[in-house]
Order: structure tokens, then C-alpha cells, then sequence
């Protein structure tokens, strides 16, 4: 045994059934360096102008229709009774459970050591971050006089007064800040010897210093290494329970409600399921024109590409499991409101949304059990998009079809939003694409460091590492 | 002094497998003041250096249980104690409500406490680094390995530590100045 145990035998994997290597055509580690960082240094491309400046036009409406709803009131959206939470907390909602997918890449792929996810993660993290940016401005408008924000914060003041911690929207508050500050550092944190990769290739002194200032003085110092790597997976081990508190927070924002519709026990795994669905629909939207543009094929290869329609699939279903349990439930419970909400959910007046969620979130996403289609750069990235717009749809459809018709028929409406409902939504991305652009052309957009951790040229026991037979 | 002080003496490796068995010898041969060099951080080079479990662990676990603790108590004081205003019924302080909140400090405290305590332990950041002088160093994040035996290690001697990089395999050996 011992003897067996002193020289194992390589058996490679019968034909057809190898694993797709993660760095395509055997790049060296040299090369991915190359890639990544010629993306920071080269001359700005013009397809980045041409994206840029629409992206800034939409941040300066972003900013007008602030400033309109601030100075004029919540009046200027189509928020009234009993629809007093409309456009503002679906896109809340939508933006925060896009940026649930960076941190599953980035934490939970982690602790299950998918290395798959090094040649995403970075730029998924990065989505994550614009995102909860994106989704912050609706409940901090939201709220009518923006000036007295503060007071949501366990700050003393001249009132004396606390913050209310049996309600859930505090616990929000709570969640929401610590997984942007938590997001932030964690994506920061995996920037630093990336970052240094950029400073040792600068050529002005003055980009030296600046990348020098943000690496920290990185040498790549094993010493550093082993601390710097534990910190890491501390941090992939408070995300993943922050992530999943995330979206359950959010959803106790609807479920310790009394309405019906909103009051049930299954939204929390439904909701961070959905989250999770609708931020890989953002990643593949993000990504797949990226990596043709950026030229960076070997590096997020179809094999990630089809990973990543796989969970698309995977919390998809989930995803319609729950509408269908929810509707079960409407039934099987006997509460004859319950029943209502939910019949009227699917054929009222707003029957066409709750159509539009189901077939973009339940159908649309079964045809990723084809190979043919996770195979398809085109047809993934429209369905992607249809993704999106579905799960846009089911915030909607939570939000607007529970509230329309309440419990005194005498206040039932048909919820319209207004121009400045339209024009603020489209403005954050304006926001989202600002800075996702300027993440682009400043920061590296792949982990390099740990893309090339996870090469066999890096591996010290892979002879391509420099190994002589068997070690240890 | 003679002139400039030294810091150490460098020496560069071809593979990562060179850099590990290197870094064995210098480990058996009892140095303490060194370090090896890579581009990532390369598995079993701390089995090879010698290196214990890094303590960022308990940093992270001290943050998380002030995080937690943080909660409570604020949570408590605040609406049971400081100001106490019956809604709904509810009692004023009941640590299922408190839970989320604290919940969320004892994540963010973790990774706050991890954070620094890597930052700390490793001396970071760091405007200065004598290594950073020698032009080929410059290639250690892009795709060179290197070790360097510090001269404050009281097993360094100039040509005793020379002749040992050069048993393994070590290239380009020199000496960095501080």
C-alpha cells in the first residue's frame, strides 16, 4: 500500500471527456499579464468614446431628474395611493440583485474552489459595486426629503432620537451598507497585487506613483503571500453569508409586511435565487461583447461562458419553482386575500407583466440545457438581456400587482409611471456604465495574479512548473 | 558602515518548482531573515519556507465577535434603554430583532479585522522597498521568481550564502542595497 501510495500513476481522462483548460491555447504567464494590462495602456479606443459619452449624457439626466424629484417632491413619479412604492423600489430591488452575482463569483466560487471563477471575478466584483451604487439612490430618494437621510444612520443628534430597529427597513439599511462597504474592500483587497502588475510595467513616473501609491508597495513577498491569501478567504467567508443576508433583508422588507403577496415565508431563498439568476444575466450581458472587444478569448473562454449559463439555468429554475410554490401556497393556505392577490396577479390588469416575468425567467432559460445553445455567443447574449428584463419584470410584478388592489375596493388604481420614472431608471446606467467604463480603462478587468495561480505553469508539482518527476 | 548598507543578497529562479526546492534548502539550513518572491502566491511554499498558519485568522474573529457585541448592545441601549418607545406592542428589545443588524456588524467588523490585521502583519503599505532598486526585480509581478536572504540574518556570510544560493540553482545572485 505504502509502496502504491509513494509512486501514484497519472491516468488521464478517457477521450472526449478532458476539461477545457481555463487559459486558453497554453498562454504563458507572461502573456496574461500582457493582455490584461495592454487593455490600461494602450491609447483609448474609439469604441470606448463611443461608449463613454452616451453613458455621461445618461449620468447628466440621472442627475436632472434627481434634482427635479429633490427640489419638486416624490410627486413627480407615478407613486400614488395605494401604489405608494412604484418604480423606485423595483429598480432598488433590481439593481441590488444584479450585484448579487459578483459576489457569488467572487466568495461563494471561491470557498467551493471553483477556479473557473478567476477569469470573471474581477470584473463581476466591479459590476457589483456600480450596481449597489445604482440601486442606494432609490431608497435615499425615495424617502421625500433627502436632508434628513442622516437620520436612518445610529447617529447622536439634537433630536435625541434612535433609529427603529424592529423595523426591516433599518435592517436594510444595515445590509445594504455593509455589503457596498464589504463588496468594496473585498474587490480592493483582490486589486492590490494587480495593481502592482500595472505599476512595475509603468512608464511616466507619474502613473508609477499613483499605481505605487494603490498597490500598497506589493513585492510579491511569500511572506505576504500566506497573510494576504488567509485575509482573502476571510473575506470570501463573510461575503457569503453578507450575500445571502443581502437579498433575505430585502426581502423582509415585503415579507414582515401583513399584504398579501407580500407576506410569505418563501422570499428570502427566492429572492437571493433570483438575485443570483439575474446578476449572471448582467455578467454575460457585460462580458461576452467584452472579451471579442478586449480580445481576451483565452481567458474567458467558452468553457466560462458555459458555466455561467449553467447557474443561469440552475437559479432559473429555482426561480420558477417559487413562482409556482407561491402560487400553490395562494391556493393551498385558504386565505381567500391570498388567493385573490395571486389570481389577479396573473390575469388582472397587469396580468401581461407577470406573463412577461414568467416566460423570460422560467422558459427563456431552459434552452441553456442544450449545448448547442450555451454554445452560441449571440443567442446567449440575447437571452441575457432577456434575463434582465425578466427579472425587472418580477420586482415589478411583487411591487405593483400587490399594491394596486388593496383591501378597500373604493382606492383601487391602475399604476402608470411617469417620465421622470422612465428617465431616472435609464439614468443609472448611465451611472452603472460610467464607472464600469472607467474601470475598464484604469484597473486591470482580470484577476492576473490569480488567472496565473491557477495555470499549470504555476504549478511547482505540474512539470510544466518546472517539475522533475514526483515530489513529496 | 563601509559606504552603502546591504540589505540582502538576491537571487532569481526559472520555475516556481526551482523557487520551492530552493527555499527548502534555505529553510533546512536553519535562515530566518528571508523571503522568496512570485508573481502568485505558489501552493506549498509555505510547508517549504517554514511558515506557520498566518494569524490573520484571529483578527478577523476578534472584529467579528466586536461586530456582533457592537450590535447588541447598541440595539439595546438605543431603543430599550436611551429612549424607549413602545410600537406596536413589541417588546423594547428582543435579540431576534437585534439580529439582522448585528448580523451585518459582525460581517463588516470581521472584514474590517482581517483587513488591518494583514496590513499589519505584513508591513503594508510600504513606500520603500530596497528590492525595488535592482531593474530585474521589476519583473516579479510579470513572470520572474526570486529569493532574497536577508543580512541581518545571523547565518548570513557574503560568500557562504552565495555559494548556497548558487547550490540551488539561484541565477543572477547579487547584492541589494538598502
Amino acid at each position: 500500500m505504502a509502496a502504491n501510495l509513494a509512486t501514484p500513476k497519472l491516468v488521464d481522462p478517457p477521450a472526449g471527456l478532458e476539461r477545457e483548460p481555463l487559459v486558453a491555447n497554453q498562454r504563458s504567464i507572461g502573456w496574461i499579464s500582457d493582455a490584461v494590462s495592454r487593455i490600461v495602456e494602450e491609447k483609448t479606443p474609439v469604441w470606448w468614446w463611443c461608449a463613454f459619452i452616451p453613458s455621461l449624457i445618461m449620468l447628466g439626466a440621472l442627475g436632472a431628474m434627481l434634482a427635479y424629484q429633490i427640489t419638486t417632491g416624490v410627486g413627480v413619479w407615478g407613486n400614488h395611493h395605494p401604489e405608494m412604492w412604484g418604480w423606485d423600489i423595483i429598480n432598488f430591488v433590481w439593481w441590488i440583485g444584479i450585484g448579487h452575482a459578483g459576489t457569488l463569483i467572487s466568495a461563494i466560487l471561491f470557498l467551493l474552489r471553483q477556479r473557473w471563477r478567476t477569469g470573471v471575478n474581477r470584473a463581476a466584483e466591479a459590476m457589483t459595486i456600480f450596481a449597489v451604487m445604482c440601486a442606494g439612490i432609490f431608497p435615499a430618494v425615495h424617502v421625500g426629503r433627502v436632508w434628513y437621510d442622516y437620520w436612518l444612520f445610529p447617529i447622536p443628534t439634537n433630536l435625541n432620537l434612535w433609529p427603529q430597529f424592529r423595523s426591516p427597513l433599518m435592517w436594510d439599511v444595515f445590509a445594504v451598507s455593509t455589503y457596498f462597504t464589504v463588496s468594496a474592500l473585498f474587490w480592493y483587497i483582490g486589486l492590490v497585487p494587480d495593481l502592482a502588475v500595472i505599476r512595475d510595467r509603468c512608464k511616466t513616473r507619474v502613473r508609477k506613483m499613483i499605481y505605487g501609491i494603490f498597490s500598497l508597495g506589493w513585492s510579491g513577498s511569500n511572506r505576504h503571500w500566506s497573510n494576504y491569501e488567509k485575509c482573502y478567504l476571510i473575506l470570501a467567508g463573510v461575503s457569503t453569508p453578507l450575500v445571502l443576508s443581502v437579498h433575505s433583508i430585502v426581502s423582509l422588507d415585503f415579507a414582515v409586511s401583513q399584504l398579501p403577496g407580500w407576506h410569505t415565508t418563501i422570499f428570502p431563498p427566492y429572492f437571493v435565487a433570483g438575485a443570483i439568476f439575474s446578476g449572471f444575466g448582467m455578467v454575460l450581458t457585460l462580458l461576452i461583447p467584452l472579451r471579442s472587444m478586449m480580445k481576451l478569448q483565452d481567458l474567458i473562454t467558452m468553457r466560462h461562458i458555459d458555466l455561467m449559463c449553467k447557474v443561469t439555468l440552475a437559479t432559473g429554475s429555482i426561480v420558477g419553482y417559487a413562482y409556482t410554490m407561491e402560487f400553490f401556497i395562494a391556493w393551498y393556505g385558504g386565505n381567500p386575500y391570498e388567493k385573490f392577490t395571486f389570481l389577479n396577479r396573473a390575469f388582472g390588469p397587469f396580468g401581461w407583466s407577470y406573463f412577461i416575468m414568467f416566460g423570460c425567467n422560467v422558459f427563456v432559460p431552459q434552452l441553456f440545457w442544450f449545448k448547442r445553445c450555451r454554445q452560441s455567443l449571440v443567442l446567449v447574449w440575447i437571452l441575457s438581456i432577456l434575463v434582465n428584463i425578466g427579472m425587472w419584470f418580477e420586482r415589478f410584478v411583487i411591487v405593483v400587482t400587490s399594491l394596486h388592489r388593496d383591501f378597500l375596493p373604493s382606492s383601487w388604481g391602475y399604476y402608470k409611471p411617469t417620465w421622470v420614472d422612465v428617465t431616472t431608471f435609464l439614468g443609472t446606467f448611465g451611472l452603472f456604465f460610467t464607472m464600469f467604463l472607467l474601470f475598464l480603462r484604469f484597473l486591470p478587468m482580470i484577476a492576473v495574479s490569480e488567472v496565473k495561480a491557477i495555470t499549470p505553469q504555476a504549478d511547482p508539482h505540474h512539470p510544466l512548473g518546472g517539475a522533475k518527476g514526483w515530489h513529496h | 558602515m563601509n559606504g552603502a548598507m546591504k540589505f540582502g543578497m538576491l537571487a532569481e529562479f526559472s520555475s516556481p518548482a526551482d523557487l520551492m526546492h530552493a527555499a527548502e534548502k534555505i529553510r533546512d539550513a536553519g535562515f530566518r531573515r528571508w523571503d522568496v518572491f512570485s508573481p502568485y502566491p505558489i501552493h506549498g511554499m509555505n510547508q517549504a519556507m517554514g511558515l506557520k498558519n498566518s494569524k490573520v485568522g484571529w483578527f478577523g474573529f476578534i472584529g467579528g465577535c466586536t461586530g456582533y457585541t457592537t450590535g447588541m448592545v447598541m440595539i439595546w441601549w438605543m431603543n430599550a434603554h436611551d429612549y424607549p418607545i413602545l410600537v406596536g406592542g413589541k417588546p423594547m428589545f428582543s435579540p431576534y430583532f437585534a439580529f439582522p443588524p448585528s448580523y451585518e456588524l459582525t460581517i463588516l467588523f470581521a472584514a474590517f479585522g482581517s483587513i488591518i490585521g494583514m496590513m499589519l502583519l505584513n508591513r503594508l503599505p510600504r513606500l520603500y522597498n530596497p528590492l525595488q532598486k535592482i531593474p530585474r526585480f521589476a519583473k516579479v509581478t510579470h513572470d520572474s521568481y526570486f529569493l532574497c536572504i536577508e543580512t541581518t540574518d545571523p547565518k548570513y556570510s557574503e560568500a557562504e550564502t552565495r555559494k548556497l544560493l548558487e547550490s540551488t540553482g539561484g541565477k543572477n545572485i547579487e547584492i541589494v542595497e538598502d
